[in-house]
């Protein structure tokens, strides 16, 4: 580890059709925001499976944002609205496992609509940084320093074998 | 020669598990001739000084049942890892956490209030709590530690099989015990199972409608289920999409929703992600609101999602309150 402060660090999930092209279009536009977001992008926000959700907080992530077209705008129909009824009850859920709501966002961004991409993650980092870190993969490794490795309880067999 | 030597043995568990082990019926007795029997607590008088006693890897296989949630558990996982050539994650808990693997959702220190203090069958004026170690009339007396996390066995120790179930059914126990008489074994890891969702080998299948749209969530108890037609279509969450089939349904066929006791298939990482994934996608409504309000029909989405799986899903249990 480094002395640098803490930053939050925020996976965004992108559809391609509306806000990956809206972030694109603030990047083309040398719009300046925060520096924390790491986009991936998808095909769709109906594509973003729960699993990646939290697959991505485990891994490290102290925030995810997805993005996708607004209402009724879903290049595929219906996509962004699998992944607004998805949010609703995983981010209850994720509520009940003690990842606060503001760790999850979901936002309708379309494709024109470049500075609302810098608005929304300057915003969100601002909330995250407020809750600080969620820090999974340190909670997973001090739950984990409760249990014996192998080679722990090979040496203590081994020295109560020899009593 | 003499026959191969085979274990039981229980932690965090019912007891269910020992009878789906009886539950082999007249079965059991060709795995009794089969097998010298060399450790069942639950069955037999050894102790765990004959297993010590035993040279490493002498037992051919242990079937252990049960979540690992204590010091002493953890010591006998160990214990017979190191005894046994294969070592199999038997039943539910075992393999995924179980319904001991819900208590994840709270801080140790939590579950001991409740259970010796706050809840309303509590009787303990003196507000006594279980030490790890204590004296008693000049006697010592040492406890297992109750570790903080409850962990599936192979979050503790090297595994080699699954065999998944809540119970397990006898079928799968006789063909797992079978494969292993027999050296017929699958690669390390494998899930002793067919790894195909259960709604394969649903009676019901035929009536599962492609586009389910949910306006309500009911729970079981709220209905009478129609035996004729998929559980899901009757708006009562079914885990059986999301979960390994090799049960033959017999939930189903008790005209019950399966609850996940299999786990996932091979391609599944997180099973409760996976289910809440469908459902929730299959929800009616395009609103918040209305979304919210089919969704309500859900009170308790971790006990519903990961009844099974907690211990093993990808956020383990629920996180820790950060200084």
């Amino acid at each position: 580890m480094n002395d640098r402060p803490w930053e939050p660090r925020i996976v965004a999930f992108f559809c391609n059709w509306c806000t990956y092209t809206a972030a694109d279009q603030a990047g083309v536009s040398r719009m300046k925001y925060a520096a924390n977001v790491r986009t991936i992008r998808l095909m769709c926000s109906g594509r973003v499976d729960p699993q990646f959700i939290m697959d991505a907080f485990a891994k490290g992530a102290d925030g995810v944002l997805i993005g996708g077209c607004h209402p009724g705008d879903c290049h595929y129909g219906e996509g962004n609205y699998k992944m607004l009824r998805r949010f609703r009850i995983l981010q209850r859920m994720l509520g009940d496992l003690g990842i606060e709501p503001g760790r999850l966002r979901l936002e309708w961004i379309s494709a024109a609509e470049g500075d609302r991409v810098k608005s929304v993650i300057n915003d969100m980092v601002e909330k995250v940084k407020a809750l600080g870190p969620l820090d999974l993969p340190g909670q997973f490794q001090s739950w984990d320093r409760e249990v014996m490795t192998e080679a722990e309880a090979h040496a203590r067999a081994g020295h109560q074998e020899a009593k | 020669m003499s026959k191969p030597k085979v274990a039981f043995y229980w932690c965090a568990s019912c007891g269910g598990c020992e009878e789906a082990v009886v539950d082999l019926a007249e079965d059991i007795l060709g795995v009794v001739e089969a097998v010298d029997i060399i450790f069942w607590p639950c069955a037999m008088d050894f102790k765990k000084n004959d297993v010590e006693a035993m040279p490493d890897k002498s037992i051919v296989a242990t079937l252990l049942n049960g979540a690992i949630r204590t010091s002493e558990q953890e010591e006998m996982a160990h214990l017979l890892r190191r005894k046994s050539q294969y070592l199999i994650a038997y039943g539910s808990c075992a393999a995924t956490g179980g319904i001991p693997g819900l208590a994840n959702q709270f801080s140790l220190e939590a579950i001991l209030r409740f259970a010796y203090h706050d809840s309303p069958s509590a009787a303990n004026e003196a507000g006594t709590r279980p030490l790890i170690s204590s004296t008693q009339n000049g006697h010592a007396l040492h406890l297992p530690q109750l570790r903080e996390v409850v962990r599936a066995l192979d979050q503790v120790v090297d595994v080699d099989y699954y065999i998944p179930g809540c119970p397990p059914t006898p079928k799968l126990t006789k063909a797992a015990v079978g494969a292993l008489l027999e050296g017929k074994l699958p690669p390390k890891g494998t899930v002793l199972a067919p790894d195909i969702a259960l709604c394969d080998e649903c009676p019901l299948k035929a009536s599962k409608p492609t586009d389910l749209s949910f306006l309500e969530f009911k729970r079981p108890h709220h209905v009478v289920i129609d035996p004729e037609k998929c559980i899901l279509a009757q708006g009562v969450v079914c885990m059986g999409p999301a979960t390994r089939g090799g049960c033959e349904a017999v939930c189903i066929q008790g005209n019950m929703p399966c609850t996940g006791c299999f786990g996932p298939t091979s391609r599944v990482r997180d099973q409760g992600a996976k289910i809440l994934s469908s459902v929730a996608a299959n929800v009616g409504p395009r609103e918040v609101g209305e979304i919210d309000e089919v969704l309500s029909g859900i009170p308790d989405p971790v006990g519903t999602f990961y009844r099974y799986g907690l211990a093993k899903s990808l956020l383990r249990r629920k996180a820790s309150k950060r200084a």
